[in-house]
């Protein structure tokens, strides 16, 4: 997928894609010569299209978790998968849901605090109830 | 008003969707580098007995080989009850660790996600799920396969769902496979079945290691006589329309137990790479 200023003739650049919650996703570009900037707004059934191969309109901002696809949409057990207590603290797909909200450029860095702040509690699954008292804690109320 | 179309602008494309596939397609490769053999069960027809056989050859072969089993029958998994696996699955940031069952037999399968007795289904905002079930499915398949920590295996043995679908859409994510081993019954119906599977692996040109014959009479376990089961001979019929070897022919055992050791040399041999 491109996308043309006609105006221009210049391939528009990405710039930021957001998941709103609403099961739709946007996507905005920029012109680089013009600067205009345009957002494509996909419908829900567009949305679990793109959504269904496991991929990201713009590029994946964060890593692919392990069994991200399965662990997102199947309707199954909730104690399917456990987290190795060795490991990092992984993310709910709930919270992965509320992170692709935040705005690209300081969506790394956000998960970089809340994974710290986890970490440093011995909490093995980063929960929306988790990333509540986190930002609580840290006075992050605007993330 | 005119303007350039998609191939005329020749900057990158900029949603990376394609770039994002062949990355999924590079982690199957990856994580596969460590397994020595991969090979699928397939049977055009369901009831044959295709994952009792994996289950079985598994076994077998486990005793000598380190040996994993994905199920990808996601619609209808049996193979992880049938190897006594269990859940919960470990993720850790390398990955999703395998359930080990009886033998030391790595096992994924979707039996080990869905409630029992539920039906496999996904969560979607929207309805129409017939436009996306399949790429869901052919999704858990590819993560199956990459997201698995599967380790270091001697063998993998991709237990299919019927039809014909399964084992081309396997072949593309594993190019590498070794071979693909048919299950059918005696019955005409369940030859024309197989064949129609024979013939999209063998269109693929896909290595076919033989046809097992399961159900090749019953085994009564009073006099330890073999009977008819069904009318038929598919598994040589097969055998001879492919060119392939038949492997084995297993009678049906009433009480469970598995068709042992000696009918299934010859295809543990043939899954394993030696000669049948």
């Amino acid at each position: 997928m491109k996308f043309l200023c006609i105006d221009c003739d210049e391939q528009m650049t990405y710039e930021d894609r957001q998941e709103p919650g609403d099961g739709t996703f946007t996507a905005s570009y920029v012109c680089p010569a013009c600067g205009r900037r345009m957002a494509m707004l996909a419908n829900p059934m567009e949305t679990q299209l793109v959504g269904s191969l496991g991929v990201k309109v713009g590029g994946r901002t964060l890593d692919q978790q392990p069994m991200e696809l399965v662990r997102q949409t199947l309707e199954g057990r909730d104690d399917a998968f456990v987290d190795d207590p060795s490991g990092r603290p992984t993310w709910a797909p709930e919270s992965e849901e509320r992170l692709a909200r935040v705005p690209g450029f300081v969506r790394g860095m956000v998960k970089k605090i809340y994974s710290e702040w986890a970490s440093e509690r011995g909490i093995q699954v980063i929960t929306p109830r988790v990333m509540d008292e986190a930002r609580v804690d840290l006075g992050l109320e605007e993330m | 008003m005119t303007y350039r179309t998609y191939h005329q602008v020749t900057g990158d494309d900029r949603s990376q969707l394609g770039a994002q596939v062949q990355a999924q397609r590079d982690r199957v490769i990856e994580r596969l580098q460590s397994v020595g053999r991969i090979v699928a069960v397939m049977s055009g027809k369901g009831g044959v007995g295709k994952s009792y056989v994996t289950s079985w050859l598994a076994r077998a072969a486990a005793p000598e080989s380190k040996v994993g089993v994905l199920d990808a029958d996601l619609r209808s998994p049996t193979v992880a009850r049938l190897l006594g696996a269990s859940g919960p699955l470990k993720v850790s940031e390398s990955g999703v660790e395998p359930s080990i069952a009886e033998d030391g037999i790595a096992v994924v399968s979707m039996d080990l996600l869905l409630d029992e007795g539920h039906p496999l289904q996904w969560r979607s905002s929207t309805g129409d799920s017939f436009a996306w079930r399949g790429l869901l499915e052919a999704g858990a398949l590819r993560e199956f396969l990459s997201d698995v920590v599967w380790g270091a295996l001697d063998l993998l043995l991709v237990d299919l769902p019927p039809g014909t679908d399964g084992v081309t859409d396997l072949y593309e994510l594993v190019p590498s496979l070794a071979g693909v081993l048919a299950v059918t019954i005696p019955s005409d119906e369940a030859r024309r079945s197989v064949a129609r599977s024979l013939r999209a692996a063998q269109d693929s040109a896909m290595p076919v290691l033989g046809v097992v014959e399961n159900m090749s009479g019953y085994h009564c376990p009073g006099c330890a006589d073999v009977q008819p089961l069904f009318d038929g001979s598919a598994g040589q019929s097969l055998a001879d329309e492919f060119g392939i070897p038949l492997l084995g022919r297993l009678p049906f055992r009433p009480r469970g137990e598995g068709p042992g050791q000696e009918a299934l040399a010859s295809t543990v041999r043939a899954v394993l790479g030696g000669a049948s």
